[in-house]
């Protein structure tokens, strides 16, 4: 009796060995690193990796390791050391990568090879930045009709009807001078867009033109999505290792700066907006109004004329296409940008006609001890492009690289500007905090689970002891799981996992009252033992199920540092079900099973 | 090792102290209730809004110093408290309306450097108010979602009288806890409410375990009566509720004392919600399914009655 089959016992055995493999990263520390990653997005190359190795060691700096980690370099160095190679790798790389300090884990390699990694700190724990913004969505879908209301004047007048187009409160009225017109003028409008709704006006002579709810949640999930792309690449510019940037909900991003200090390099990343120009260049260079405008990346300086063709905010669409293999960006200008455009092209075929990329950001500066917002505008060239045909709405831009392709679409696509966004909360967590509060976590952790196996070893004896065991195994199997799982422990999560040493025994004394009983009663010690098993489970079944409700709705309504208590809540619930029922029982079948037994030591 | 008896007998639901506990409880309540009217809570910026430093100096903190210092700046409404050591200062700001955080951080870190100070800016939290009011109600929601699901799974693993009575409990808990921070006008946080929700599935695991052991001694236990077969239930699980909560609150103590002063409003709640939840379970969840008349015959099948067919069209 209570011997548990072979295939059971090495399932235990096997289970608890994987756990301790995927916990096993944690016990080694981390230490100081510089992260370098192309800035476009293109896998490190072993060779390249041997270079950044040389770079660091002609600076008098030698790495303790280097390895390529999703396509990212890493190289490792001792405290003292990484201001040396981070200065002698951005001096030498910064222009095509982004080099950044960070800490990486002091992972032997056998473990970094299997692709295990440590559990991911929050911000509490390591320190940053946290910034909640919030997307003005009635500005992004205001810009939208703003641009539908140019795009329907240019049609009509171009189709020489007569008309007023007035935009109010998300409506768009279109006054016309008689019926046949407005007919006309339905047909030209449907024909611009053919999900609009249209809807006559009680005169006759008027349309009312809306956008679709589908039309406008697509608008504001295009906001967001531009907002993050644009958000995601001017973080990268900051050089933070692992940035953050994430939608959450409906109409609001979150960004998660670890390690940053100073929350006012983000100011500067969010009041920035990106719009686009095209210029002819100026041959002779001495045309009235020309300008010499810089080249972004290997793209040479040149002087273009005064005359806008056309500019971002005639954009009505963009997207990222392949033109002959080559990564490129198709453009779709509204009627009075295709008009310019079409002149343009006719009068200079064979010309060059060049790409300028505005952003403009925001700064704050002092001036005479008061303090100013100054806007900064940087203009750059991002191609030129020989006119080899004649052409008008529809066009592409080439010259770029994969990525910035891909964003400049996603940028361009919804008007020139982002949406505006809002800081709605800000925390800045300084790095002594976030030491300070491992150290006491890691203090109240082992405090409350000494005094917890002490108490069960003398109150249940060599049944305590194997409760401990399980107790043990369970903390070993949440670090596991928060590895595997990347989630980010929090310092409510490591009150999360406090409470779950507490409770965690529940099982196992659950369990071993009922052995108790039952021996009370007069059975025989094994039977006792199954017994208590037995009989015991539906208690432990129910009562780790109410809790893991009250997890669960706690990790769904919970936003950050609540969800980190509740992830490792509903980890400890789930694991401490396996230790405690399972667990401890093949180890009191292997110690007690299949033998006569005079007494147990419960 | 025993910590009680092997067998007790102690008369928890008898006429007399069921109704004194049932009193209890009620007082424990309104005594709450009436707190949170007329005291109402100490939120914290997780639900105002506002500002929110935490600094450590090199030396002791003058905390007179920087309240004037601060007032003189134009930070009249500033709330400065000593936080853990006396080397840290916390500070606290009503929400700055449309100013930038930047700008007030750096104002705020040139008040408190003012004398030529060193000061490490450990926390710096700035939360606008419509934030606050969201968490807030999704607090509140949480709470009210964990406890409709809770009715509906002891509904489902029992009946509808001990999911009254687990409810009535956790509820009891719920507002006690809360209570308890209005009265003592302790930091009222979002890891209070993370705090009250685990509360909740402790209690809640407490008295599961005592209806799981009064269901069977309704079937063991033949000829006795609800009440002495209830109070038979509670005793055998004396030992167990005892020793869980005593495991729970030597962790919690040691999260208390050793884990900071960022997470004691988180601890305490635990600690007053851990006690209160086992004194629910013992007395008002059960008596409050016995006043509801829960009985053996509640947890039996129902027959089904060959005649109700009969009657139907």
């Amino acid at each position: 009796m209570n011997k548990f089959p072979a295939w059971l016992n090495i399932l235990v055995l096997v289970i608890a060995v994987t756990g301790i493999l995927l916990a096993l990263p944690n016990i080694y520390g981390s230490s100081p690193a510089v992260q370098l990653a192309e800035k476009n997005g293109i896998p490190v190359s072993e060779e390249k990796l041997a270079e950044f190795v040389r770079v660091v060691e002609d600076s008098g700096v030698v790495a303790e390791a280097s390895y390529i980690k999703d396509g990212r370099a890493v190289l490792r160095f001792s405290a003292n050391d990484q201001g040396t190679a981070l200065d002698a790798l951005r001096d030498n790389f910064a222009k095509e990568y982004g080099v950044a300090p960070t800490l990486a884990p002091k992972l032997p390699t056998w473990l970094r090879n299997l692709g295990l990694n440590p559990m991911s700190l929050g911000l509490d724990l390591r320190g940053g930045v946290y910034v909640l913004l919030e997307v003005d969505m009635d500005t992004a879908v205001e810009a939208r009709m703003s641009s539908y209301q140019q795009d329907f004047e240019d049609r009509l007048r171009e189709a020489r009807i007569r008309q007023r187009v007035d935009l109010d409160n998300g409506v768009i009225t279109v006054r016309l001078t008689s019926e046949e017109n407005t007919i006309a003028a339905r047909e030209i409008i449907r024909k611009s867009d053919p999900d609009i709704i249209i809807t006559d006006g009680a005169d006759g002579r008027s349309l009312q033109v809306r956008m679709t709810d589908a039309q406008i949640k697509a608008r504001e999930d295009l906001a967001i999505e531009q907002n993050i792309t644009t958000l995601r690449n001017r973080v990268d510019e900051l050089g933070v290792a692992e940035p953050l940037v994430q939608r959450q909900g409906s109409n609001r991003i979150v960004v998660q700066l670890p390690g940053v200090q100073d929350p006012t390099a983000l100011d500067k990343i969010l009041t920035a907006t990106a719009t686009l120009e095209f210029r002819m260049l100026d041959q002779s260079g001495d045309e009235p109004g020309s300008r010499r405008y810089p080249g972004r990346g290997d793209e040479p300086a040149a002087i273009l004329k005064r005359k806008v063709i056309a500019s971002g905010d005639q954009i009505i669409d963009a997207g990222f296409v392949f033109v002959e293999g080559q990564p490129a960006v198709s453009i779709k200008l509204d009627a009075a940008g295709g008009e310019s455009m079409l002149v343009t092209t006719q009068n200079n075929l064979q010309k060059l006609m060049c790409t300028v990329f505005i952003e403009t950001s925001r700064e704050t500066v002092m001036r005479n001890g008061v303090e100013q917002q100054r806007t900064i505008k940087v203009e750059e060239i991002i191609n030129c492009a020989t006119i080899r045909g004649v052409f008008k709405n529809n066009f592409q831009i080439t010259g770029l690289t994969q990525v910035e392709a891909r964003d400049l679409a996603l940028l361009l696509r919804a008007g020139a500007l982002a949406a505006p966004v809002y800081k709605i909360d800000e925390r800045t967590i300084g790095p002594s905090l976030g030491q300070d509060n491992i150290d006491k976590g890691a203090m109240a952790i082992s405090v409350g689970f000494l005094g917890v196996i002490l108490f069960m070893a003398v109150y249940y004896r060599w049944f305590g002891m194997i409760a401990n065991v399980a107790l043990f195994s369970n903390l070993v199997f949440i670090v596991a799981l928060l590895s595997l799982l990347q989630a980010s422990l929090t310092l409510p999560g490591i009150a999360g996992i406090v409470l779950t040493v507490g409770m965690a025994v529940d099982a196992n004394v659950l369990i071993f009252e009922r052995i108790r009983e039952e021996i009370a009663a007069g059975q025989p010690p094994q039977a006792a033992i199954n017994l208590g098993y037995e009989k015991a489970l539906s208690s432990i079944a129910d009562a780790n199920i109410t809790t893991l409700i009250a997890a669960v709705v706690l990790f769904a309504f919970g936003t950050g540092a609540v969800k980190g208590f509740a992830i490792t809540l509903s980890l400890g619930i789930m694991t401490s079900m396996f230790t405690a029922i399972i667990g401890t029982r093949a180890i009191v079948n292997l110690v007690f099973g299949g033998r006569r037994l005079e007494s147990l030591p419960v | 090792m025993r910590l009680i008896k092997e067998k007790t007998h102690i008369d928890f639901l008898g006429p007399k102290r069921r109704k004194i506990a049932l009193s209890l409880s009620l007082l424990f309540v309104i005594v709450s209730f009436a707190s949170i009217a007329t005291r109402g809570l100490n939120f914290g910026i997780d639900f105002t809004g506002g500002v929110l430093l935490e600094v450590g100096y090199s030396q002791a903190a003058d905390i007179e110093g920087i309240r004037d210092n601060l007032a003189a700046a134009g930070f009249d409404d500033a709330q400065v408290l000593q936080f853990g050591e006396d080397t840290d200062v916390l500070v606290r700001l009503p929400p700055q309306g449309d100013a930038q955080p930047s700008e007030i951080r750096r104002q705020l870190q040139t008040v408190l450097e003012s004398g030529g100070k060193t000061v490490d800016l450990r926390r710096v939290e700035f939360v606008s108010p419509q934030v606050g009011e969201e968490l807030a109600e999704q607090g509140s929601l949480a709470m009210i979602f964990a406890m409709l699901m809770i009715f509906a799974y002891v509904m489902f693993r029992f009946q509808w009288k001990f999911a009254a009575g687990a409810v009535t409990a956790l509820a009891h808990d719920v507002i006690v806890t809360v209570g308890f921070f209005s009265i003592f006008q302790l930091p009222f946080d979002l890891t209070v409410v993370a705090a009250v929700l685990a509360v909740i599935g402790y209690s809640l695991n407490d008295t599961v375990v005592a209806f799981d052991r009064i269901r069977e001694n309704f079937f063991k236990l033949r000829g006795v009566s609800t009440e002495e077969s209830m109070n038979t239930s509670i005793n055998e699980m004396l030992a167990r509720t005892l020793i869980t909560g005593m495991t729970t609150l030597l962790v919690l103590v040691a999260l208390l004392t050793l884990g900071g002063e960022s997470i004691a409003p988180f601890s305490i709640a635990l600690i007053v919600g851990i006690i209160v939840g086992t004194y629910s379970s013992v007395y008002t969840a059960s008596a409050t399914a016995l006043l509801l008349g829960v009985d053996a015959q509640d947890l039996l099948e129902p027959v089904k009655d060959p005649s109700l067919i009969d009657d139907l069209p």
